[in-house]
């Protein structure tokens, strides 16, 4: 699906800050982020783990842990800001109804001593208002609309009688019951076998054309990203540091993290040699992080990069990057070989083509 | 490649659990040589039986029929007590989980030297001392680290204390199972290559399992895919990826993602239907159908796989 970025966003996230409180000291897990989120696309957020992509995200639902909290900056959705929301009656008419998410492990996400089929219904009856058996039938439809083969059987048993691909499916299910503007899938197929993870990444996008929704995925599976996204957001030690349209992304990075993340995929590797490997750790964000949190694990980082931030730079009108590299006043630095090779591979894929 | 020294030989493996009519046949009918200094590598998707197989080479699951051979002498079965502390000592296990393979209540002086301990392969303790030193220098670890607890460290050095366990035992021979699919993508390719490096410098043989083609790919020589317990086809590993036969390799191979936008959007995504094989009159066999490339099918199918071949 083709983003529209002239339209105003469905939703705006500008320099959110979120805190946790651990044992008394407070961790600054997302750093002043801010992303735009169009009609119809599909985004992916990408990083490690610890990168922040998850509370970021789940901030947008109000889902942040007891200890943490929103701090600075807005989340405007439907006329509202988000985070402003403080009570969980708030909450209730965003939660499930318009936005809505599927968590990574389908083991531990269902309810075990309840039938699946009432764990449908039950997210049916609570958004929707209608009960009884025209939740069940609605129920069953969902089951049917999600892949389930003989749903009138399977409405009747246990999570523990799915295999985890089927209950992924059910999980999705009663995501998308009450048809959400946004839905939000964090690392949706981590848990599952790769035949089963395309299976499920074609459902998630024909329930996406479907009922005409929005998705955020969060993976760190570049591969994962290459197949479902329109648009990607890198993140980094509590930030985003780069966005762009997925070939964007992949063919003309800028942020040396995001060079640093593709080179070192074993699927890109040339056999016979090393890979390049991210050396270091991220960053403790319990302290505060001077200039470019990537700098201590870049090894080609400019003498700037440890003392001042970077801000975005435009590459393209749809594509920004968060460092000095592209600063006029930089050293010309070339992109590393691995991400020259990918863009070759792009040259050869768009001959043919009318456009690219 | 027939000069090629056999370090593991499974010879028509056959692995159950449970007994009587609540028997399960895990693995079957597995046939393959492992050669010393390559990296095979077993893929499948979970409850295939390749981590089955894996954990029967190192004696640790018994088998029901079949031999598996190391460096020529059977390991499977009752063997002798001297013969049983060599292999134990030789063969050497990386698991998939950092976080749930380290004792959580031992430093990791104990967890690194276990195995010495365990078999009196030491002189004394400053001898003991020295080896574990080596052992983490080794994976790029800090000597320090000895007197900490597991839960001091991140999982990719988690990982690598997990391989500082297995390496100090100076093995030949060295099991992977899933070593990078827990850890996160930006340590993955420090495992790896720290693998492809101790693998030069010691002359390791490894056996690696997996799920994922696409990162196989990069690290192994030959690969053999396993289905439902049985496995399907074997290739070396880019003659494997430029023609491959069986219906589940194509399906493994077209779902696994590749990072690259174009690539993704052109590429048809197989889904494997085992109903397709009619195998009630014609048999199937295990047959090499190119030199070194195996694969399982009926007579029918092996003509379809020869035009196949001859057709590109």
């Amino acid at each position: 699906m083709a983003v529209d970025m002239t339209k105003e966003p469905i939703l705006s996230a500008r320099d959110v800050e979120i805190m946790f409180t651990l044992r008394g000291q407070t961790l600054r897990a997302i750093r002043n982020c801010s992303l735009d989120l169009y009609e119809g696309e599909t985004l992916a957020i990408v990083g490690e783990s610890g990168s922040g992509k998850s509370v970021f995200t789940k901030s947008f639902l109000g889902m942040l842990d007891a200890n943490g909290k929103i701090t600075g900056g807005t989340i405007q959705y439907d006329g509202m800001d988000l985070a402003q929301f403080k009570t969980e009656k708030d909450w209730l008419s965003i939660r499930g109804k318009k936005i809505s998410m599927v968590m990574q492990d389908p083991m531990t996400s269902l309810n075990p001593l309840k039938k699946i089929g009432r764990q449908i219904q039950e997210s049916i009856e609570l958004n929707q208002g209608i009960k009884g058996a025209e939740a069940k039938k609605k129920a069953i439809e969902m089951m049917v609309k999600v892949g389930i083969t003989d749903p009138e059987r399977r409405f009747e048993q246990y999570p523990h009688e799915f295999s985890g691909g089927m209950r992924q499916r059910v999980v999705i299910a009663i995501a998308v019951a009450c048809n959400p503007q946004i839905l939000i899938c964090d690392e949706p197929t981590t848990a599952l076998d790769v035949t089963i993870q395309a299976q499920i990444l074609n459902l998630i996008r024909d329930l996406q054309e479907e009922l005409h929704m929005t998705v955020i995925y969060i993976t760190h599976d570049l591969g994962v990203v290459a197949n479902v996204a329109d648009r990607v957001a890198v993140m980094y030690a509590g930030q985003i540091v780069e966005t762009g349209l997925i070939n964007e992304i992949f063919y003309d990075p800028w942020h040396p993290y995001t060079w640093a993340l593709l080179s070192s995929l074993p699927q890109l590797g040339v056999k016979g040699q090393e890979l390049p490997a991210i050396d270091g750790t991220p960053p403790n964000l319990f302290y505060e992080v001077k200039g470019d949190a990537f700098a201590p694990r870049n090894p080609h980082a400019l003498a700037i990069d440890f003392e001042e931030e970077p801000p975005f730079f435009d590459v393209s009108p749809t594509h920004r990057a968060k460092t000095w590299y592209l600063d006029p006043r930089a050293p010309k630095i070339e992109q590393p070989h691995t991400i020259q090779k990918l863009r070759q591979s792009m040259n050869v894929g768009e001959e043919g083509q009318t456009n690219g | 490649m027939a000069e090629r020294e056999k370090l593991i030989e499974v010879k028509d493996l056959q692995i159950t659990f449970g007994s009587g009519r609540k028997k399960f046949v895990a693995v079957d009918h597995v046939n393959f040589d492992i050669y010393k200094g390559e990296t095979f590598a077993l893929v499948g998707e979970s409850g295939s039986g390749k981590t089955t197989i894996g954990r029967a080479i190192v004696r640790i699951n018994p088998i029901s029929a079949g031999e598996i051979l190391f460096k020529g002498q059977r390991i499977t079965g009752k063997i002798s007590h001297a013969l049983d502390k060599e292999v134990i000592r030789k063969m050497q296990m990386i698991f998939q989980d950092p976080m749930a393979s380290l004792n959580e209540r031992a430093k990791v002086d104990y967890i690194v030297s276990e195995g010495l301990i365990n078999h009196h392969l030491y002189e004394n303790e400053e001898d003991r001392k020295r080896k574990v030193e080596d052992a983490l220098r080794e994976v790029g670890l800090l000597p320090e680290f000895a007197s900490r607890f597991p839960h001091e460290f991140s999982g990719g050095q988690r990982q690598r204390i997990g391989i500082a366990r297995a390496l100090i035992m100076e093995p030949e021979f060295v099991v992977a199972d899933e070593p990078i699919s827990a850890l996160d993508v930006s340590i993955r390719a420090q495992v790896l290559n720290l693998l492809n490096r101790l693998k030069a410098s010691r002359g390791l043989t490894y056996l690696f399992i997996a799920h994922d083609l696409s990162v196989v790919r990069f690290i192994s020589d030959r690969i053999a895919v396993i289905h439902k317990g049985e496995i399907v086809e074997l290739a070396e590993t880019e003659e494997l990826f430029r023609h491959p036969l069986h219906p589940y390799t194509k399906a493994l191979l077209s779902a696994a993602p590749i990072p690259d936008p174009e690539l993704e959007k052109k590429k048809k995504l197989l889904i494997y239907d085992p109903s397709i094989h009619d195998y009630s009159v014609d048999k199937p066999q295990w047959v090499e159908i190119l030199p070194g490339h195996f694969v399982h099918g009926n007579e029918r199918e092996l003509d379809g796989y020869r035009k196949e071949i001859e057709s590109n």
